[in-house]
């Protein structure tokens, strides 16, 4: 069974504590979202288990086969064309070629570009298409473990949609398992299995949220419903400082 | 390979789009024979009389001789800049400490006159060869040295984690993700590095030499021949822009097809 394994993990920049005492299990096919407000060290915590910071103390315990980032911006070769960003990470792990661009191509269709944008350059995108470029990036090397950094925060909410449909699908179909930060409650109720809430300076957990309905039966009703309901709970009225002042 | 073909099948349009360029530099030679005409034939002899000197020059084996000792010089002196400034500044940009300290000695490098440096030099190795090959590297080198420090200091965090998410190995960070943005930093800098060489190796011959361009320059300045004062600066200026324009421009559009 592959599984992300966080354990008593702490993390200090400096003098600064970021982290204090973080625990929790990633389950393959399980979509597990970090919640809390800006700058409580949620990105710090993504980026200790993707392995892109070295971990301090405590482990991190990571056994899936393969993974891959989806950042908040973006963040393309700026000197590559779409197809070529896409299929950066299948050249990486050893594919040909012409196989990695074909398979560039087909998912790039999916996430909603054009055989005419294939050629373009970073510079000639619009931010929207940029993320789904990101995007298919990140999926095309089929991870089991997914980690997303708020990487819907600078969409419309049109594209948002469509981007979490294609998430839910592989997470059903094909047991995707996703890490994925936030900030914004009502994305995190609608794909998400459990969600921790962190609360900052040192950033920590300190209440859990489970959903048992399955991604894709949860409708508009039921995560307005959950939201309202998420957002009289004591804890994150006072993480998120929700009371009028 | 490709590479090559692209730059030679855009080449024709290229050029095409330079009417411009060579309306402005024709305006540039009627305002010339106006000069020619309020100022009279010794102070600026018309642009006629100086491209018929420069043909009858170009006729002259010893003129090509002169040339090619510039050429030579030039070429050494941007040859030893680019290759020195390149390696060391890639090196200095790569440790924080090494750039640190290299800033104020580039600061010195850039500050201090060539005119100076063909001095000291000229004290140093006597006059011939070395004297102006030496001052064309200390010249040039500081803004090849620079733009490759730049180019590695710049490299963007953001890109280097995306590259670590993906596990890319070594050479495709090299190659994909930090020569690109590197190169965009050097090559502006080689092309500004090669016009300084170019103007530096003739003050430097002018002052430290009896042969080449420069020296050519100084013989008929004593000798009150304008003409062929003038004709040696038109084979200076006709060879960088042939260079710049001609063989440097084209490959730099298609290195930066993706920024324009």
């Amino acid at each position: 069974m592959e599984t992300l394994k966080v354990q008593n993990l702490n993390h200090h920049f400096g003098f600064t504590e970021i982290l204090r005492d973080i625990n929790f299990i990633v389950e393959k096919g399980q979509v597990l979202s970090v919640v809390g407000p800006s700058g409580g060290g949620k990105t710090t915590l993504m980026h200790l288990c993707a392995n892109l910071l070295d971990v301090e103390e405590g482990s991190v315990e990571n056994s899936f086969i393969s993974s891959s980032f989806a950042f908040q911006e973006a963040r393309l070769l700026p000197w590559k064309n779409v197809i070529d960003n896409i299929s950066i990470g299948l050249i990486a792990k050893g594919w040909k070629k012409n196989l990695a661009d074909q398979k560039s191509r087909e998912i790039a269709i999916k996430f909603g570009l054009e055989e005419e944008d294939f050629d373009k350059f970073p510079k000639d995108l619009s931010g929207g298409m940029k993320q789904r470029v990101s995007f298919a990036r990140a999926l095309v090397v089929n991870p089991s473990l997914l980690f997303l950094d708020e990487p819907f925060s600078a969409l419309d909410i049109g594209l948002k949609r469509e981007l979490q449909t294609h998430l839910i699908e592989m997470v059903q179909e094909q047991g995707l398992t996703i890490l994925f930060i936030t900030h914004d409650l009502m994305e995190a109720i609608r794909l998400s299995d459990k969600i921790l809430l962190l609360e900052a300076d040192p950033g920590h957990v300190i209440k859990e949220f489970n959903y048992d309905l399955e991604q894709d039966k949860r409708d508009d009703k039921f995560v307005y419903q959950e939201t309202a309901k998420i957002l009289q709970d004591k804890t994150i009225i006072s993480t998120f400082e929700l009371e009028l002042k | 390979m490709n590479f090559i073909l692209k730059i030679l099948k855009d080449f024709p349009a290229y050029l095409w789009s330079g009417w411009g360029s060579i309306a402005s530099i024709l305006l540039f030679i009627a305002c010339w024979d106006v000069g020619n005409q309020v100022y009279g034939n010794l102070v600026l002899p018309s642009p006629l009389e100086t491209f018929k000197t420069l043909s009858l020059m170009l006729q002259d084996d010893m003129v090509w001789e002169e040339i090619n000792v510039t050429l030579y010089r030039a070429g050494m002196g941007f040859g030893i800049s680019l290759v020195l400034g390149t390696a060391l500044g890639l090196l200095a940009g790569f440790f924080a400490t090494a750039s640190m300290m290299s800033r104020p000695i580039v600061t010195i490098l850039v500050g201090m006159p060539p005119i100076a440096w063909i001095v000291l030099a000229m004290i140093w190795f006597g006059m011939g060869n070395e004297t102006v090959i030496f001052t064309v590297v200390v010249a040039s080198f500081p803004i090849v040295f620079v733009g490759a420090l730049q180019g590695t200091r710049t490299l963007e965090d953001d890109l280097k984690q995306m590259a670590d998410s993906f596990k890319l190995p070594w050479h495709m960070k090299l190659i994909d993700v930090y020569f690109p943005h590197i190169f965009s930093y050097i090559f502006p800098a080689w092309v500004s590095g090669l016009g300084m060489a170019w103007k530096i190796v003739v003050m430097a011959e002018l002052l430290a030499t009896s042969n080449g361009i420069g020296a050519s320059l100084a013989i008929s300045r004593s000798q009150l021949d304008t003409p062929t004062a003038l004709a040696l600066v038109v084979i200076m200026i006709g060879s960088l822009m042939f260079i710049e324009y001609i063989i440097l421009e084209p490959i730099k559009r298609e290195v930066e097809l993706w920024r324009h």
